[in-house]
């Protein structure tokens, strides 16, 4: 009997340390991508605080609820990361399961902007890019989502990339990490 | 060289994707010598353009981009199909 092993998108390469900053991957548990139908919006708003006390975020922001949270993931998608979505969510929106599907890292550390700022063509800096920010950008020449994750220590970025592309994602941001870190 | 997307704010260009002019399409019964300017013929104006832009590292929109050729200056971006759901 050949005995299955999961593995994570980031396994054997995480956690890093560079000076001050620190990669770690994160297993967000499921990943549903949500697009509402034409006009109900406010409808997919409602269906996500009845089911898991949380709202439809604005452009370029994220809500969170106890362990979920609704990240902006592109012109009309969001992306319910934690909990399996409920089957109401399906009567006004299409609910695609993309669990697995993204390499899931968190950057910190006092400065982390700055490791960013060789990467990202967007203001990453903590005043900027403010609390529950949520964005679609580049990382290097991968297509990324980055949102703000603040912990107790400070400031924090939950970046995701194609879990094809983890690998690249780790290299261009130990790149940085390492580069920033040695100029401190 | 930035582009005010409407959605996303202010980008870096590398985010987009140039397509090109952004022209009226002719009606289905236009006539061959419309669809043949439609399609294939372009003028190569010293001044202000409007272009198609693709912001494929952001929201995923397509934008119709004013842009001047001779200063460079990109001077306003709209959703491209935004004028027609009026
Ligand atoms: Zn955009």
């Amino acid at each position: 009997m050949i005995e299955l092993v999961a593995s994570t998108p980031c396994q054997g390469l995480l956690p890093l340390e560079h000076g001050p900053f620190t990669l770690t991957e994160l297993t967000p548990g499921s990943l549903t991508a949500l697009a509402p139908f034409s006009g109900q919006d406010a409808a997919l708003s409602r269906a996500l605080d009845a089911a898991f006390g949380l709202s439809l975020p604005d452009v370029g922001a994220a809500t969170a609820g106890g362990s979920a949270r609704v990240i902006w993931f592109g012109r009309g998608q969001y992306l319910l990361i934690g909990p399996a979505p409920v089957a109401d969510l399906a009567n006004v929106a299409a609910v695609t399961d993309q669990s697995d599907a993204w390499a899931v890292v968190r950057l910190s550390g006092e400065g982390a902007d700055e490791v960013l700022a060789r990467l990202v063509p967007v203001d990453m800096r903590p005043a900027v890019f403010g609390e529950g920010a949520a964005i679609r950008t580049y990382l290097g020449h991968m297509t990324v989502s980055i949102a703000r994750d603040d912990d107790a220590k400070g400031p924090g970025y939950r970046i995701m990339a194609f879990r094809s592309m983890a690998g690249t994602l780790v290299h261009e941001i130990e790149t940085a990490m390492a580069a920033v870190a040695a100029r401190l | 060289m930035r582009i005010p997307c409407p959605i996303c704010g202010p980008r870096d260009s590398r985010e987009f994707t140039y397509r090109g002019a952004a022209l009226d399409r002719p009606a289905p019964d236009a006539g061959a010598d419309a669809w043949e300017d439609y399609v294939h013929l372009r003028d190569n104006p010293a001044g202000p353009t409007l272009d198609l832009w693709y912001h494929h590292a952001g929201c995923a929109s397509w934008l119709k981009v004013s842009r001047n050729t001779v200063t460079h200056e990109i001077t306003g971006a709209v959703l491209a199909g935004a004028e027609d759901k009026a």
